[in-house]
């Protein structure tokens, strides 16, 4: 291990044919980047999709995967094989946007996907492909208490208690935690609350959790296996997958109202039209509004969009919730990320030393 | 060091080794896609903001105080580690004891475990509920979602750093120069300070160096541990994702600029400390 290796410039002479090194690199990087798309009509026997998702899906899309794949092949005769890959979707996002060569994002929130779209590997009218905006499902921020609701946590007010401590994702690095923040703001505005009541209501909440965590999935960690904090915000099919978890030491409650969760989803048209894979790309996104896409996606806790969604398993209804959404809490997502999760927005005020309120 | 006589001085000073063209060729080549091109990058990426764009970015009174956990938990770490690095190198080398090939290869363990996994298990251990928590916390020690947890884990991947690099030098270390010194009348501790010490001094601070390094660029156990609270226990890095979450790249770079800053800086330090030493001790 040498040190000097690092901390000491070469020698001149190496220094200058370092430049020119690089010169010749970037040069050639910036001849060789454009592409053209290939324009054959004519489908392969057999076609790869690659699905970009975020963190919660992984159950979901395993089981949509095997049942699309079998559907499309009897109906086109064409082999599908659906690869998966899941992450954060903020940094899924961005890995699509640096070359990550996705058929479909299928993504936690509309900033992730919009983000995607404006660096033109979508076309701008990509939420009017499918229907309702291209979000196939949605879901609900719930709480998860531990069994028998010691704290007796029953709907937002309760969490404005000094007793009661939160658990939930850091806002600025995880769609969950932008949402339980959203859900936040939007209870103490749907209960008649002023911007200000709602400003000081998400402030004592965040004084009360004591963690932080990068994603959703530490979040549930922290929670449920290292046991800190009263109440966890997190997505309803979440929720359930901890429930389940937890071997009956957990269980949800249904607040009155909560913030509806759209994960959006497209395809990524530049890289379909250039893999010639457009047809079984459309077709993986129109599956999940079909019956049996819709039947798959209840059973994992989401909630299909549409008339009379079937309920997650049979006898079962799904728990009656109102719902807002982000034209309620912000106007748009654009005005949510400035105002709330922006550089200097509502969420770093909190975090103030003086601040917040 | 040089020959300092003329005789054997060749005129064309040719190196003794061939091929350094070649080498060297290898050699930038190298370092050129592996370590300037990135640089370059980050620091073209920074320069699309103007200089009040970049302070406004990168100075921010959260930053600053980032930047100060970031520097101060790693320093720490890298302290710790340095004066219980020689002493686990010294055990090591010294003393024979059952067991101590396993103990050696021990050593390395925090190089191929996934840092991530570390962070994990310690702060599962240090909670309130955890084995080691439930008898820390009650007496006011909190060894998870606190600054002392990042310290923790800090050690903890910037250890082996420090022990490798003081090891061999102890191992080489001339042993009659010690029995001279006893034999002259030398107190233990006179031995170890003004024979043993000067020897080792510069292998120590090359090894306080690797381990500063290796805690700055941590993130993986950090982000596990620490909880990230803004003002408390939010390394730079953290605010470097927060920023590439709003997809502000320049501003993400300009954080990632300073911090790289910083701590050349303080390796520059480290680096001429211990040359002064080494120059010194000579």
């Amino acid at each position: 291990m040498n040190r000097r290796f690092l901390l000491h410039s070469s020698s001149s002479r190496t220094f200058a044919q370092a430049i020119v090194t690089l010169l010749l690199v970037a040069a050639s990087g910036c001849s060789g980047s454009s592409s053209t798309p290939g324009g054959s009509a004519n489908r392969p026997k057999a076609v790869e999709l690659l699905n970009v998702s975020y963190d919660p899906t992984r159950e979901l899309y395993r089981d949509i995967n095997a049942a699309f794949a079998k559907h499309y092949e009897q109906e086109h005769g064409t082999a599908v094989t659906i690869k998966q890959s899941h992450a954060a979707s903020g940094s899924q996002s961005r890995a699509v946007i640096d070359g990550l060569d996705a058929d479909v994002v299928t993504l936690a929130t509309w900033p992730d996907v919009e983000a995607v779209a404006k660096s033109g590997l979508l076309r701008p009218d990509w939420q009017n492909r499918y229907d309702n905006n291209s979000i196939p499902y949605h879901s609900v921020v719930v709480f998860v208490v531990r069994k028998g609701n010691p704290k007796n946590v029953l709907d937002w007010a309760d969490l404005d208690r000094d007793d009661i401590s939160i658990i939930t994702p850091n806002p600025k690095t995880s769609g969950n935690g932008k949402y339980s923040f959203l859900a936040a703001w939007g209870a103490a505005r749907a209960a008649g609350g002023s911007e200000d009541d709602a400003q000081k209501f998400v402030s004592a909440l965040y004084r009360r959790t004591p963690v932080l965590d990068t994603g959703a999935r530490a979040a549930t960690a922290t929670f449920s296996q290292k046991g800190i904090g009263d109440v966890h915000l997190t997505f309803e099919q979440e929720a359930h997958l901890e429930v389940d978890e937890s071997k009956g030491s957990l269980e949800i409650v249904y607040p009155k109202r909560s913030i509806r969760v759209d994960p959006p989803v497209a395809v990524v048209d530049q890289n379909v039209d250039r893999k010639a894979t457009r047809h079984a790309a459309e077709a993986y996104l129109g599956f999940l509004y079909s019956p049996e896409g819709r039947a798959i996606i209840a059973k994992h806790h989401l909630r299909p969009w549409g008339d009379s969604p079937p309920p997650p398993a049979a006898g079962e209804t799904w728990p009656a919730i109102e719902t807002f959404d982000i034209t309620f809490v912000a106007g748009d997502w654009n005005n949510a990320m400035k105002k709330f999760f922006g550089e200097g927005g509502v969420f770093d005020a909190i975090y103030q030393p003086n601040g917040g309120k | 060091m040089p020959a300092h006589n003329p005789i054997f001085r060749s005129p064309r000073r040719r190196s003794v080794l061939p091929g350094f063209g070649i080498s060297a060729a290898i050699t930038s080549l190298m370092i050129t896609a592996l370590v300037i091109v990135p640089l370059a990058v980050l620091a073209l990426r920074a320069a699309s903001l103007g200089p009040t764009e970049f302070l406004a970015a990168a100075w921010t009174p959260r930053a600053r105080a980032a930047y100060a956990v970031s520097l101060g938990a790693s320093l720490t770490a890298a302290i710790i580690s340095s004066v219980s690095g020689l002493l686990v190198a010294w055990v090591l080398v010294r003393i024979d004891f059952p067991g101590r090939r396993l103990l050696d290869a021990l050593v390395d363990v925090p190089l191929a475990l996934p840092t991530a996994v570390a962070g994990l298990v310690y702060s599962t251990l240090y909670v309130e509920r955890g084995w080691l928590g439930r008898y820390l916390v009650p007496l006011g020690i909190h060894g998870a979602y606190s600054w002392l947890g990042i310290v923790l884990v800090l050690v903890f991947v910037s250890l082996p750093f420090a022990i490798r690099v003081v090891q061999p030098v102890l191992e080489s270390l001339d042993r009659d120069s010690e029995e001279a010194a006893r034999m002259l009348g030398a107190s233990r501790v006179q031995t170890f300070l003004q024979v043993i010490f000067p020897a080792i001094f510069p292998a120590v601070l090359t090894g306080f160096a690797l381990a500063l390094a290796r805690a700055l660029g941590e993130y993986g156990s950090v982000v596990f541990i620490s909880g990230n609270m803004p003002f408390k226990t939010e390394i730079a890095p953290v605010l470097i994702v927060s920023r590439l979450e709003e997809f502000a790249y320049a501003e993400a770079t300009a954080i990632a600029v300073v911090l790289l800053g910083m701590s050349v800086s303080l390796l520059v330090i480290v680096n001429w400390l211990q040359q002064r030493v080494a120059r010194n001790s000579q």
